[in-house]
């Protein structure tokens, strides 16, 4: 016999955490599905930004959702704290990007300002801080570095706090969390679908495919679409030292406790989370190029994890045609898009229907042939 | 709290926290610190507990301190040397170049 639910959320990251968590505040029956600690899990790699400075270029609707969540981001570390106890350490300042050549300075100039006068676009503003300007902002700045862009909306958390918040929440909202239920088989059987999970079946009368990488296998059969690949990121964590950095910035940010992190990088390299040595000379090369008195710091960890990326780098969010109850959500944004998620998102799962407005990110986009 | 066996050695002259101080040649930094009667060599980063050396042998990270001006040394893996100065330290260390590491 299955256990029925309302709702099956598949897959315990922090995409599925922060649906199941607005699920169960609206009253929904959910049971969140999670693998065990073996798993591809980018929640658990993840640098920790909520950042909004140069997303949605070529998708407009994406930067809007973006600034949405950034902004529903007080409210759900609010309501985390009240239900759990947990202070999932968010910080709003407002957000750098470093650049280290004239060159890197013009093109952010010349991205950003194509982002925000792109039609539909809700337009912020951003600031263009010269090297004395910045100096001014970040004491201790390396003598290569030319100036930065400076949005007030970026801002980030404790990465891993927030996961274990919205667990905490849902949990205690009567949400039923079930680790060690990887999800093999989704079929629709009498009017509901039944999830075979672990070593039983849930039931539930909607489904919401949140399994990052695994989305792209447990899809299909129900009509959804996710053409996601897995991307290397890796992380270098030091020593904590006293806090000073006032603003976190793409590349490296300070968290409360004063453990520096450096991040941000980017290669294709398959299902690999081994570590390439060669990347973290890069990003420590960089780092020290624009705080050269990291210099002597000790580096306590270094780690690769694996970001969900779709073809175009923006979200998916889908509803089945075929298999109506059924939604697919994948991005690789899921501690800034975790708000949005909470509070936008699962109102419109529960309503059954994503809207209009959401249309635009469709798999649909994606479907198109590639010219020979 | 600690005492010596009466092992006669060589002695190493150094300074805990400015004030001299005759270690034993040999000794590690902890053991100095213990001889010299310093239990607590150190605070933590987030909540200002006292820490001290426990497991004198490199993996409890507690022995913390600042080896002749480099900050976050463990003081059970290095032997003292003449005229070393041992630091006890307060909080996070602080990075170099940074406002608060303009000395």
């Amino acid at each position: 016999m299955a256990r029925e639910f309302d709702v099956a959320v598949v897959g315990g990251g922090l995409v599925g955490g922060a649906i199941a968590y607005g699920l169960a505040r609206l009253g929904r029956r959910t049971a969140l599905l999670d693998e065990g600690d073996i798993a591809y899990r980018a929640s658990r790699g993840n640098f920790g930004l909520v950042w909004v400075q140069g997303k949605g270029l070529g998708l407009a609707p994406y930067g809007n959702w973006t600034q949405r969540a950034a902004r529903l981001a007080p409210e759900l570390a609010r309501s985390l704290l009240q239900e759990t106890g947990i202070d999932v350490s968010l910080e709003q300042p407002g957000g750098l990007h470093v650049c280290l050549s004239e060159a890197e300075m013009d093109s952010r100039v010349a991205t950003l300002t194509r982002l925000v006068e792109q039609p539909g676009f809700e337009r912020y503003a951003f600031e263009v801080l010269d090297r004395a300007a910045l100096a001014a902002r970040l004491p201790g700045i390396g003598p290569g570095v030319v100036g930065a862009t400076y949005c007030a909306l970026d801002g980030h958390v404790n990465p891993l706090r927030l996961l274990r918040a919205l667990h905490a929440a849902f949990v205690k909202l009567g949400g039923e969390y079930l680790p060690l239920h990887k999800a093999q088989r989704i079929e629709r059987r009498n009017g509901r679908f039944v999830v075979s999970a672990g070593t039983g079946e849930i039931g539930a009368a909607q489904v919401v495919l949140t399994a990052g990488l695994g989305n792209a296998v447990l899809g299909p059969p129900l009509g959804l679409r996710a053409m996601v690949r897995p991307q290397r990121g890796q992380v270098i964590v030091l020593e904590r030292v006293r806090r000073f950095l006032a603003y976190p910035m793409a590349t490296i940010r300070q968290t409360d406790e004063g453990t520096v992190l450096i991040g941000d990088s980017q290669d294709e390299s398959g299902f690999n989370e081994s570590l390439s040595t060669s990347i973290s000379a890069t990003q420590a090369e960089r780092a020290l190029r624009i705080f050269p008195g990291l210099r002597d710091a000790r580096v306590n960890r270094t780690w690769a994890a694996l970001r969900v990326m779709s073809p175009d780098g923006f979200p998916i969010y889908e509803q089945s045609a075929s298999h109506p109850g059924a939604f697919l959500v994948t991005c690789h944004s899921g501690v800034t898009l975790a708000g949005a998620h909470a509070f936008d998102l699962a109102p419109r799962i529960v309503a059954g229907e994503l809207g209009a407005d959401m249309k635009p990110f469709s798999a649909e986009r994606l479907n198109v042939q590639k010219a020979a | 709290m600690f005492r010596r066996l009466p092992d006669g050695q060589a002695t190493v002259p150094v300074t805990i926290d400015g004030r001299p101080f005759t270690a034993r040649a040999g000794d590690s930094v902890a053991a100095t610190l213990f001889a010299a009667g310093v239990s607590a060599c150190r605070t933590t980063p987030v909540s200002g507990a006292a820490r001290g050396p426990f497991c004198m042998m490199g993996v409890c990270f507690d022995c913390l301190v600042t080896i002749d001006g480099r900050p976050n040394q463990q003081g059970c893996l290095v032997a003292v040397a003449d005229g070393m100065r041992i630091e006890r330290q307060s909080g996070a260390r602080i990075a170099a170049d940074t406002p608060l590491g303009q000395s």
